[in-house]
């Protein structure tokens, strides 16, 4: 494997108590991810793929193990290190979206820069840029609520790369969305990992959704038992072309 | 993220829920006019009653006959014990400036057919500077007319405006005390309504000798005013009165005194203790209100909390701290108390205003019970803000994400 190392955990491990009980969630994970890496974690419902993203995304602590990410160890950060890493170097993609409802797309779009604490001007201008890329600069003003799913999940990838991360990571992304609109997020999350470079770690259950991927990671009770990489990437585009080209032959 | 942003998000937080924000803000509107309203009209009356105590006369001194400590209100008047001579004897005292005998009592006033009731009040020139009495037209009687036992009068307004027609001027006039033919030699300015709601220019003024002797036939007067130099002699004078009349009286030792020394600004103390009292026990029952009102905000706020866990727990996965979600929700509960706060000083500023000009009833809304109830409901924001605030601070982010509504 050649590269630039984006992240690199070391025998992490991540154990619950719930009561007196004890639920080992990972087992000792070592996994290394370069940069521009396009990889999808898979396994069974409680093989403890969701707590490796949380892991991930620094929104869930590790028991034990090391944790390095872009160079730094980040293992032994507080709370509010951690909030400021996510901030700074994730974006997160959910599978019901998670879009403030009240609020304008606009608005959702630039939560984590205002957290950033950016100055208006450049966070207005990143706002557009955003939304632009996914294809929904029209939309500025328009609230979740007025918006198909896959709009919305567009919205949300618009809120995930607004503040230039160097990871995205996605739960579940196209969970909710029928498979026509789960291809479209897929052209759009590859994209994404093409054009701009940035590295996506997504889980999924889909094994075709998987295929848009080019790293397959299967995790079974908390251990990684298998590691591939892919031999050819699926595109989205041309599958999304060509669901598109059989869509207007049967009209 | 700066304050600006808190702010922002705040309003945002409370326009998307309008008719609830409004609703939870109505408590804190109400406990805050309560306040506003119950100090004005308590600080309304406290003043009333002060310048009705001190249009009495100030650094004065009432001389009443009567045994003082335990006696019967009321009945020190027919006690006869204070005589002409007992006041001029006190007008030789050291610090005393002015010394006014008083005998009053009602009578009918006649002039030209028409009777009216009023107060005569047999006295001496000296009432002038006591009760800050000035004649409009004509002028107050004479240290002669005292010594001559003279048949003169001053009115008082509400007896011209009740006797004379319009176009007449008073003074040289020939009235009637109760079949006594009086001059009239002056009319009084108005002094309005005195402590107890009485009309304090329904009197009219005449020698107390002539009071005394034409009118009454006694030799005793009723009470005597005495006015000291400074509000400092004020105890001194009363205490050299009090060992004056002893002497004249021939009371030793154990014996009672037969008078009461009455000090006005002792009064007047005790009336402001009792204003202020009755003006703090409305302002903390209005204070309770408040506090309901800040229960009301805490309430509102956790179901805000709880129905927001899911916006809470996105807010942390994209970079927000603990501190910004407590700043978010305690800047939201300020935002909700301080805007009622204003609003509701400006109801009870409009409420104390209405009162005063229904109910005659003079108000006074003072920049201590603004700022006072403004800072309340600051604090109370704060206060009742917080323990939401930090149950939203405190929540894990992926479980806030997975929250079912």
């Amino acid at each position: 494997m050649q590269g630039k190392i984006t992240l690199k955990l070391d025998n992490i491990r991540k154990i619950y108590t719930m009561g007196e009980h004890k639920v080992l969630a990972l087992g000792g994970v070592t996994l290394t991810v370069l940069q521009g890496e396009m990889v999808a974690i898979m396994g069974a419902s409680g093989s403890g793929k969701s707590t490796l993203l949380n892991v991930i995304g620094c929104l869930d602590k590790p028991t034990e193990g090391t944790y390095i990410l872009d160079g730094e160890d980040i293992s032994g950060l507080n709370k509010d290190q951690l909030a400021s890493i996510r901030n700074k170097k994730f974006g997160f993609v959910f599978q019901t979206f998670n879009l403030l409802g009240r609020v304008t797309v606009r608005a959702n779009v630039q939560l984590p820069l205002i957290y950033a604490g950016m100055d208006k001007k450049e966070m207005a201008a990143r706002t557009e840029e955003a939304l632009q890329w996914v294809g929904l600069a029209g939309y500025i003003n328009h609230l979740p609520s007025q918006m198909s799913g896959g709009q919305q999940q567009r919205v949300a990838i618009a809120r995930a790369l607004v503040n230039s991360p160097s990871l995205i990571l996605a739960d579940e992304p196209t969970g909710a969305l029928d498979s026509k609109t789960s291809v479209e997020i897929m052209s759009v999350i590859q994209r994404l990992n093409r054009e701009k470079g940035i590295t996506v770690i997504m889980v999924t259950h889909d094994k075709d959704i998987s295929l848009y991927c080019r790293r397959l990671i299967y995790l079974k009770d908390g251990h990684v038992v298998d590691d591939n990489m892919l031999a050819d990437q699926r595109d989205a585009a041309a599958d999304l072309a060509a669901l598109s080209e059989k869509a207007g032959a049967q009209a | 993220m700066n304050i600006t942003n808190n702010f922002e998000i705040s309003f945002n937080g409370l326009k998307a829920n309008k008719m609830r924000s409004v609703l939870t803000m109505l408590g804190v509107i109400i406990g805050v006019s309560a306040v506003i309203i119950m100090i004005a009209v308590g600080q309304g009356a406290s003043k009333r009653i002060s310048d009705q105590i001190s249009s009495m006369g100030s650094n004065l001194l009432m001389v009443s006959p009567g045994a003082g400590q335990g006696a019967v209100r009321g009945a020190g008047g027919n006690v006869n014990t204070l005589t002409l001579e007992d006041a001029e004897a006190i007008s030789e005292l050291p610090l005393v400036n002015y010394v006014a005998p008083e005998l009053s009592s009602n009578a009918t006033i006649g002039y030209e057919g028409q009777t009216w009731t009023a107060q005569y009040n047999g006295t001496t020139p000296e009432m002038q500077d006591i009760r800050d009495l000035s004649a409009v037209t004509g002028s107050f009687f004479t240290e002669d007319d005292v010594a001559d036992t003279n048949l003169v009068a001053v009115l008082g307004k509400t007896i011209v405006d009740n006797l004379y027609p319009p176009d007449v001027d008073p003074v040289g006039t020939t009235i009637r005390v109760n079949k006594l033919a009086f001059t009239v030699v002056g009319v009084l300015a108005s002094k309005g309504a005195s402590m107890g709601g009485q009309d304090q220019d329904n009197a009219l003024y005449i020698p107390v000798s002539t009071a005394q002797k034409r009118l009454m036939g006694v030799k005793y007067v009723r009470l005597i005013n005495v006015q000291t130099d400074t509000a400092e002699s004020m105890s001194y004078v009363q205490s050299s009165v009090e060992n004056l009349l002893r002497e004249r009286h021939h009371l030793t030792g154990a014996s009672n005194d037969d008078f009461n020394v009455r000090n006005l600004a002792s009064v007047l103390a005790t009336a402001e203790n009792a204003t202020a009292v009755m003006t703090m026990l409305l302002a903390s029952i209005a204070a309770v209100s408040l506090l309901v009102g800040g229960i009301g905000i805490m309430n509102i706020m956790l179901v805000s909390v709880t129905e927001r866990t899911r916006e809470i727990g996105l807010r942390m996965a994209v970079g927000a701290t603990e501190g910004n979600i407590l700043g978010q929700f305690l800047v939201e509960a300020l935002v909700l108390c301080l805007s009622g706060g204003i609003a509701g000083i400006l109801l009870g500023m409009a409420v104390a205003k209405i009162i005063s000009m229904l109910a005659g009833w003079p108000t006074s809304v003072t920049m201590f019970s603004v700022l006072l109830s403004a800072g309340f409901s600051a604090a109370i924001g704060v206060f009742f803000g917080y323990y939401p605030a930090k149950k939203a601070a405190g929540l894990d982010p992926i479980e806030a994400l997975r929250f079912e509504k």
